[in-house]
């Protein structure tokens, strides 16, 4: 089963991953007005990784990944963390949204908030989480 | 004096650092904090001595209306002086005393902390604060007890004293939970304006019994005197300070905090005087009894103890003065006994003073220092512990009940307590000369200067009364009275019934000492009566307790994971279905609108569930687990959440992922029950399933109160810039939850990580199994 | 539609207790699955089920449009949904290690190992 080889899941894995990547950015960005967020899309990224894990192998995944997926949490926890430290400068309680609006060169005003980057801290730890469980278990029974 | 609450907990977390970049002297510099404090309490002294008292308060948990407050008046000052004073001298004999001891930074550590501890109990305004500092005092104690920890006999001796003090705690906090009720007010100053009221309330007798337990345990009353000898298991200025001095004085403390409260009534004279009374007696008559030094001073202050509380309880103008003369004089010539009882030990090698004798010649100044405040214990002239025992013995005689018993109990008290003196410093010092286990020396000067201030106050209070009489001894009996009280003390009364009193217990005292082998002869035939004593019955109950213990656990923690979920299942069904059945009276939610499609379903759901249940495959059972999940993804879609379907399908299709992973690298389904074992765990399961789906039919019949999401509805684009109310709860009103639950998911996952990545199990330790512990 | 819910909870808790209370440990996983996907749904039942009216502010609007089904268990039940994934893993691998370490399939062969 972990016998990677497989020419039509290969393929298709190959020209799948990108698009389930992007899916799942698509997912985390629109949650805050449509279904999705960052546990959904942190599950559909997971989910594009683990298909290619399948598809090709744990050492595979690890080189395509590059950093160990134990990483990404701590990156989401901490960036999770550090979202509710902004509300601190603007005198608010903790963890109190704070919701920016500069306005960039060429591409205009863009909507920038602390829930976001918390949301986007659920993500990576979502997938973090979720790889460092099935890459582990992978490796063992290989 | 916040300040002077905290600053010795915080020297107390330095220390540590401080100890070794300060070398052998750190203890010098540590008893500079007590001696600050003491010149710090002293600047009160004239004032309070006035009669003025001061309060200062900080919020401390406003929601609950607690506060840290401090009170000062005569009595707490008293403490106050007695605490830091005799603290910066045993922190400066430590330094020599434990010169060497590896270990000395932690007693450096818990003596601060214990100081500390002691200021805050007796400045505290507040009941539930006081309780605070009380519990914090009987930790540092065991902590204190047990600083030879690598002795059974010092760590038994500190559960000991835990035990009792704490478990008399216990007590004494529901008492303060009473009086806290029964009073309107949790500030000591409030409840001390209204005796009264409390004095007259239904629950003022429980009330007091709770708290004269938490104060006699502490204490050391008869039958919980127990504890306070075994403590002498702890370094001796250990002993001088906490063990005779300050912590167990801390139950008298608060029966004279309270006296304007609680005090005066028959209940509470008869119970205090007795106790007291028996106590006092049974201390002196024990401490005649020992021959180690440490047990004799021991009993001796069991012996204090006693007589405390009982001019507590007679509560006589005269018995408060007497009670805070005794007070002064026992801590005085106490702590510098003990100081002498550690100096010897140190020196000669010993503690049994059979082994000691003719110690004048080689320890000529200690031998005066001793003999000073011997003659003070011993309540002869002109030291001040023979003013505080005419006073005592003028307040017994004047007694408004039991007075004859309670005189003769102390006139019987003094002679033995003569006796005990000479036991302590005639005989190591003068008698007959005897080899010591070292060849003894004079103690170094660090050591020497402790009981020769102790002892040279016994004799300045002694020979001028006034001076701490006008104002302090005064100051702490009006504390006891609730009003002001003028103190008149003088070595010389004239001939009266108390003098002559004290000559015939002396008399008698000299004679005992004489005769003391032979008396200890006699006594010690009467020790088979030990085995029915309260420490025999302290054991008892402790074994007792131990094996209850043993045997709930083996009955409860039995190992079997289906027992633990038969007994938990079964009490919630019994309790709640008992309570649905009898008590409930409302309705169940109705109307069965079921679309086509639902039923469906439905149907699916359930056959998958059932067949999860009973198929012998496990891919069966993985793949009907499976469709459970999907059927209930399609149910959120249904009912309206795509979120929770979306997630829902992600997180099952994951899960058959891993099931796949492990599952078939496990072994087997395995049958390992009978038909009759599956017909009874499936009756356990089906009884939980009737009692869920009837409490969600009256969960779902019920709304008790306004659900806070029409708040989140409302407010979601407005405040919070968000259209899907649903992430928005995640993400931003409820985000420090979310956060919680991220952590939950990764250490879930390093969890794993760490079970698969390190070899464990018997028999596949390794080298890197330890280290990556 | 809540009291056929009530029933499928009821139902589904109690397949989970009855695999929950096999000797076999691939069964207790079997069992812990069923069981948390009864919890949610007994949580999303309770907060009271509505068609077709997700608690999504249209476009445009600044309150919803109606009637929506409540959010707040919502919340809850998705990240409990992760979570209990995440628990389930870790079950999933303790059993694993257990079983690799003491050779049993039988809960009863195992209790007495942690000694």
């Amino acid at each position: 089963m972990m016998q990677p080889g497989s020419l039509i899941l290969s393929t298709m894995t190959r020209l799948l991953l990108p698009l389930q990547l992007l899916f799942s950015v698509f997912m985390l960005l629109r949650g805050h007005d449509l279904p999705g967020g960052g546990f959904i899309a942190g599950l559909v990224a997971s989910a594009g990784f683990i298909l290619y894990l399948f598809a090709f192998g744990v050492a595979a995944t690890q080189a395509l990944l590059r950093i160990d997926p134990r990483e990404i949490a701590g990156a989401g926890l901490t960036l999770a963390v550090l979202s509710a430290l902004p509300a601190l400068l603007y005198g608010d309680p903790v963890f109190t949204a704070q919701w920016w609006h500069p306005s960039l060169p060429l591409i205009g005003e863009i909507k920038l908030s602390s829930p976001l980057l918390f949301d986007i801290g659920v993500y990576l730890t979502v997938i973090g989480s979720m790889l460092t469980i099935v890459i582990s278990l992978a490796e063992a029974e290989e | 004096m916040l300040a002077a609450v905290l600053s010795g907990f915080c020297l107390a977390a330095l220390v540590p650092w401080l100890q070794p970049r300060l070398g052998a002297r750190a203890g010098w510099l540590f008893a500079l904090l007590p001696a600050g404090l003491t010149a710090y309490f002293a600047t009160f002294l004239p004032a309070v001595a006035a009669g003025e008292t001061f309060r200062v308060s900080y919020p401390w948990v406003p929601g609950l209306d607690l506060e840290l407050a401090f009170y000062l008046d005569g009595l707490a000052l008293l403490f106050a002086l007695l605490i830091s004073g005799i603290g910066a001298l045993v922190t400066l004999y430590a330094s020599d005393y434990l010169a060497g001891d590896a270990r000395q930074p932690r007693f450096y550590v818990l003596i601060l902390a214990f100081m500390a501890s002691m200021l805050g109990l007796v400045l505290s305004d507040n009941l539930i604060a006081l309780f605070i500092f009380w519990e914090l005092t009987s930790i540092t104690s065991y902590l204190l007890i047990g600083y030879d920890h690598e002795a059974a006999f010092a760590r038994r001796a500190a559960l000991q004293g835990l035990v009792v003090t704490v478990g008399g705690g216990l007590a004494l906090l529901a008492g303060f939970l009473l009086l806290g009720t029964v009073g309107g007010s949790y500030t000591l100053t409030e409840l001390l304006q209204h005796g009264e009221a409390i004095r007259a309330h239904d629950y003022y007798l429980p009330l007091l019994l709770l708290v004269l337990a938490g104060a006699f345990t502490k204490s050391a009353q008869v039958p919980f005197h127990f504890w306070l000898p075994n403590a002498m298991a702890a370094p001796t200025p250990v002993s001088a300070y906490l063990h005779s001095a300050t912590m167990v004085k801390a139950g008298v403390y608060l029966l004279a905090r309270l006296h304007p409260a609680l005090g005066g009534t028959e209940a509470w004279i008869l119970l205090c005087s007795l106790f007291g009374g028996v106590t006092m007696l049974t201390g002196a008559y024990l401490a005649v009894r020992s021959t180690g030094i440490k047990w004799v001073l021991a009993y001796s202050t069991v012996m204090a103890l006693g007589t405390l509380t009982m001019l507590a309880g007679i509560g006589t103008e005269k018995a408060m003065i007497a009670f805070g003369a005794f007070l002064l004089g026992h801590s005085l010539y106490k702590g510098a006994l003990f100081l002498v009882a550690g100096a010897l030990d140190h020196e000669a090698g010993t503690k049994d003073i059979l082994e000691m004798g003719g110690l004048r010649r080689a320890m000529p100044i200690t031998a005066v220092l001793a003999a000073v405040s011997a003659l003070s214990l011993a309540g002869l002239p002109p030291l001040f512990g023979f003013i505080g025992k005419e006073l005592m013995l003028g307040a017994v005689l004047n007694a408004p009940f039991l007075a004859p018993l309670l005189t003769a109990m102390a006139v019987a008290t003094g002679a033995l307590v003569v006796a005990a003196a000479g036991a302590v410093a005639v005989r190591p010092f003068f008698g007959p000369p005897a080899r010591t286990p070292k060849t003894p020396h004079e103690a170094p000067w660090g050591m020497l200067a402790g009981p020769a201030l102790l002892s040279a106050l016994s004799l300045l209070f002694g020979l001028a009364p006034g001076l701490p009489g006008e104002g302090l001894i005064s100051a702490t009996a009006a504390s006891l009275a609730g009003e002001p009280v003028h103190a008149h003390l003088a070595l010389w009364h004239g001939l009266n019934l108390p003098l002559a009193l004290s000559a015939l217990a002396v008399a008698a005292g000299v004679l005992l000492y004489s005769q003391w082998g032979r008396v200890r002869g006699a006594m010690n035939r009467l020790e088979a009566l030990d085995a029915r004593g309260p420490e025999a019955g302290y054991e008892r109950l402790m074994a007792a307790t131990t094996r209850l213990a043993e045997r709930l656990t083996r009955i409860l923690q039995n190992g079997y994971l289906r027992s633990y979920i038969t007994t938990t299942v079964l009490t919630l069904v019994g309790l709640v279905g008992y309570t649905l059945l009898t008590r409930y009276e409302g309705g169940f939610a109705g109307g069965l609108d079921v679309r086509f499609y639902e039923w469906v379903i439905a149907g699916l759901l359930v056959a998958a569930a059932l067949f999860a249940c009973s198929t012998r495959s496990r891919l069966g059972a993985v793949a009907s687990v499976g469709v459970v999940g999907f059927a209930v993804a399609l149910f959120f879609i249904l009912f309206s959440a795509p979120d929770l379907s979306i997630t829902q399908i992600l997180v099952e299709t994951l899960t058959v992922i891993l099931l796949v992973l492990v599952l078939f690298k496990l072994p087997d389904f395995m049958s390992f029950s009978t038909p009759r074992q599956r017909l009874r765990d499936g009756a356990v399961a089906g009884l939980l399933g009737v009692l869920v789906t009837a409490l969600l039919l009256i969960a779902v019949h019920y709304q008790f109160a306004e659900p806070i999401s029409a708040y989140h509805l409302a407010k979601s684009v407005p405040l919070a810039h968000g259209h899907n109310v649903v992430n928005v709860i995640i993400v931003d009103y409820r985000a420090l939850d979310t956060l919680g639950e991220i952590f939950v998911v990764a250490l879930a996952a390093i969890g794993v990580y760490a079970m698969i990545k390190y070899p464990g199990g018997p028999g596949h330790r390794t080298d890197e199994d330890e280290s990556a512990v | 539609m809540e009291p056929l819910m009530a029933v499928l909870v009821g139902i589904t808790f109690a397949t989970a207790v009855y695999m929950m209370l096999r000797r076999s440990i691939v069964k207790l996983i079997i069992g812990l699955t069923l069981l948390s996907n009864a919890a949610n749904l007994l949580f999303f039942t309770a907060s009271g089920l509505t068609r077709g009216a997700p608690p999504i502010i249209p476009e445009g609007a600044e309150q919803p449009a109606g009637a929506v089904a409540d959010p707040l268990p919502q919340a809850l039940i998705l990240t409990a949904i992760v979570i209990s994934f995440g628990v389930l893993a870790f079950a999933l691998v303790l059993i694993r290690k257990a079983y690799q370490v003491v050779q049993a399939d039988d809960l009863d062969q195992m209790k007495d190992t942690d000694t």
